[in-house]
């Protein structure tokens, strides 16, 4: 929790958030090391890593070459010694490479090792759609890492939240997939504590209380249901959970709210077949049966390739879609 | 305008201790650094025969249904124990892949893991603190990114650590390879890259892995120093891998030794390779097994007796019982072991199937245990 409640005056966006996070836990840390595509002279593409460089030295924010499995292996020999890497992957769309890496390697050595061995670290990865990027740069894969056993998946989508759950990441003893929402990098300023603070890693947040109807979403997603919010009439009272942390998941917070609402609608940005959604419900499904009052409902995106920009938003959740989802489960 | 040389480069082989047991004092006069002394080769041969008994045993206990799959070594072992030796125990790291059992040994890891691990136990790798060794990697040429990103930890701390890495021929196929040759070099990192080439990938042999002459050759596209053995020779992979060391621990970079030898034995007990390769070369590879060579020169300098041998061979076999028995006296592990380690701190719902299955097969969660309408 916040050592200091000493705001930063005009705000932080949520690359300012991260961005200062590093920096703090990296002076903090000398076991810290950043590295990847451009993250070091030129700050990152989307200048998260602005000026750590500069600070840091070219040995602790380092540009490697261009080469995921490079990255995400080299890094987890790093984290294995005794250092707390941060391998940036550029896009999601680019995990690709670095799956054998992060999903055989990285998630096994301290199953596989009986815990002699264990690897510490943090992928920072910019995740999800919205903002009209070329092909590759838009997916939404977090279900592909929660399914993988070793891993924790994390998805902040304020900047309050992504610097406190940075830091409870890179001290966090296992690895961790921290997906940025690149679509509210820059959307909003928030009020942020100067000092360092955690928010806890397995903790979902309720971002608005309400008793009719529950709605499960992360990312980017958060600021879709809250348009949503606005455009509901207001004797509707719905309950907005912010998952945060994808894996493990706070599946309490779930219960506790759909037990009290009966009524659920999930929000994701990825394909619906065998997504984080899917689980949600069967979890749901397995643990709330009779306190269901309506089929669980699901805002997704399509089983399909993520479009290029143009039909993008067509294939992305907005804000009507979701009024028509929660309507239609209110009503049921 | 003429054309000019822009690059050039070859490839030397070093082998110091030849099949018929000569050995080049030239190339390795006493007392130099790099060449192994009398008593440092009575013991290497000593440790020969201790890990081709162990192979031996490890094969039976396969056929006899005490042991799943094993990879045996047999052939290679001057390869794993030259470069081992080479290697400072304690303080530098060996990232094996799975023919290497008498290195790791060297450093200290216990016997009866490796038969563990072969037997389908996890605790196989958990490897003790203090031993600089990862566990054996299965999937080809992944552990050669650990090893370099290691490598780049030892440098960036500024510690007197080398880390060498293990591989075979098929695995400079993999991208892994490339990848890692590619980082150790441009950033200089200390470390050995070690390809004991056996000439065969399961049933794949080299000249149709590559088109390359030499996998040595490879590194040379990476700035690394780059070197070729036969690796028969424990003599030639033990002054290979000393001269690599050095050159890694002074920051002169990266060495990618290839080590001529071959694989006697199947790829593993679940394979036959008389199905792809001819037993005549096999048989002119047996004439070139490193043991035999380093038992020859040995007897030949008064170092060496039948006597010796066969006491050698009986230590072996009392001390391989040995390491059968506690290997198979290990209990089957409880099932809270699949769940235990997979974070340091075990997450709710993760719990809640451990206890489950501590009573119910079904084991997923408590709500299914009675399932019944309420």
């Amino acid at each position: 929790m916040a050592r200091t409640d000493k705001m930063n005056k005009e705000g932080l966006t949520l690359v300012d958030a991260i961005n200062e996070g590093l920096e703090q836990e990296m002076t903090r840390d000398s076991r810290v090391v950043l590295l990847g595509e451009d993250v070091g002279r030129n700050g990152g593409v989307f200048r998260v890593t602005e000026g750590l460089q500069k600070k840091f030295g070219p040995e602790r924010v380092i540009d490697t070459p261009l080469s995921e499995s490079g990255i995400m292996g080299t890094s987890i020999g790093m984290a294995m010694a005794g250092q707390r890497p941060i391998p940036e992957i550029q896009f999601e769309g680019f995990l690709g490479p670095a799956y054998d890496q992060l999903v055989n390697h990285a998630a096994r050595f301290r199953h596989r090792t009986r815990g002699s061995l264990t690897v510490p670290m943090t992928v920072r990865v910019p995740w999800g759609g919205g903002i009209h990027a070329p092909e590759f740069h838009s997916d939404s894969p977090e279900a592909i890492y929660i399914h993988s056993p070793g891993l924790k998946v994390l998805c902040p989508s304020t900047p309050y939240d992504a610097k406190g759950m940075l830091l409870s990441a890179i001290r966090d003893p296992d690895p961790v997939i921290f997906f940025e929402p690149k679509r509210v990098y820059r959307s909003f300023r928030e009020q942020v504590p100067e000092g360092e603070y955690t928010v806890p890693i397995g903790k979902a947040k309720i971002v608005s209380e309400g008793t009719d109807v529950t709605i499960v979403t992360w990312g980017a997603n958060v600021f879709q249901c809250l348009e949503a919010l606005d455009k509901l009439p207001e004797d509707l009272s719905v309950e907005l959970i912010d998952l945060r942390t994808l894996h493990p998941m706070d599946t309490d917070t779930i219960f506790a709210s759909v037990e009290k609402t009966g009524r659920l609608v999930i929000v994701q940005e990825a394909t619906r077949l065998c997504s984080l959604s899917s689980e949600i419900t069967a979890q749901v499904m397995e643990r709330c049966f009779l306190h269901l009052q309506a089929p669980v409902q699901r805002v997704c995106g399509f089983d399909t390739i993520m479009p290029y920009a143009k039909l993008e938003l067509d294939y992305l959740p907005n804000a009507d879609k979701i009024v028509e989802a929660i309507t239609q489960v209110a009503a049921y | 305008m003429p054309m000019r040389t822009v690059y050039e480069a070859k490839i030397e082989n070093l082998q110091i201790l030849d099949e018929d047991g000569n050995f080049d004092t030239k190339l390795a006069p006493a007392g130099a650094p790099g060449v192994l002394t009398d008593e440092q080769a009575v013991f290497l041969l000593d440790q020969m025969i201790q890990c081709r008994r162990l192979d031996e045993i490890a094969f039976t206990l396969q056929r006899s249904g005490r042991m799943y799959t094993y990879p045996q070594n047999k052939g290679q072992e001057a390869a794993a124990l030259g470069s081992g030796f080479a290697m400072r125990k304690g303080t530098d790291w060996l990232v094996p892949c799975y023919r290497e059992n008498a290195a790791l040994f060297l450093h200290g890891m216990p016997m009866h893991l490796i038969f563990l691990h072969w037997m389908g136990d996890e605790r196989g790798n958990a490897i003790p603190k203090g031993v600089n060794i990862t566990p054996i990697a299965i999937p080809i040429g992944t552990q050669m990114l650990h090893a370099t990103g290691m490598a780049w930890a030892f440098k960036q701390r500024k510690e007197d650590k080398v880390a060498i890495t293990y591989f075979g021929d098929g695995a400079t196929s993999e991208g892994d390879f490339h990848e890692a040759m590619n980082f150790a070099t441009a950033f200089n990192l200390p470390i050995i890259f070690f390809c004991q080439n056996n000439q065969w990938a399961i049933s794949v042999p080299r000249e149709q892995q590559m088109n390359s002459e030499t996998v040595a050759q490879k590194g040379l596209a990476y700035g690394a120093t780059c070197v070729h053995v036969d690796g028969n020779d424990i003599f030639a992979v033990y002054k290979a891998t000393h001269d690599a060391r050095e050159r890694a621990r002074n920051g002169g970079g990266v060495t990618l030794i290839e080590a001529e030898t071959y694989r006697l034995g199947d790829h593993t007990t679940a394979d036959d390779a008389r199905r792809y390769r001819d037993e005549e070369e096999v048989e002119s590879w047996k004439r070139k097994d490193p043991m035999i060579r380093l038992r020859k020169y040995l007897t030949g300098k008064g170092l060496w007796t039948d006597a010796k041998q066969q006491a050698a061979e009986d230590a072996a076999k009392i001390l391989v019982a040995d390491v059968v028995k506690l290997s198979e006296g290990m209990e089957k592990p409880s099932t809270d072991d699949m769940f235990n380690y997979l974070y340091e701190a075990i997450p709710e719902d993760l719990r809640r199937q451990r206890d489950t299955l501590r009573t119910h097969s079904l084991g997923q969660d408590p709500s299914q245990v009675g399932l019944q309408r309420r």
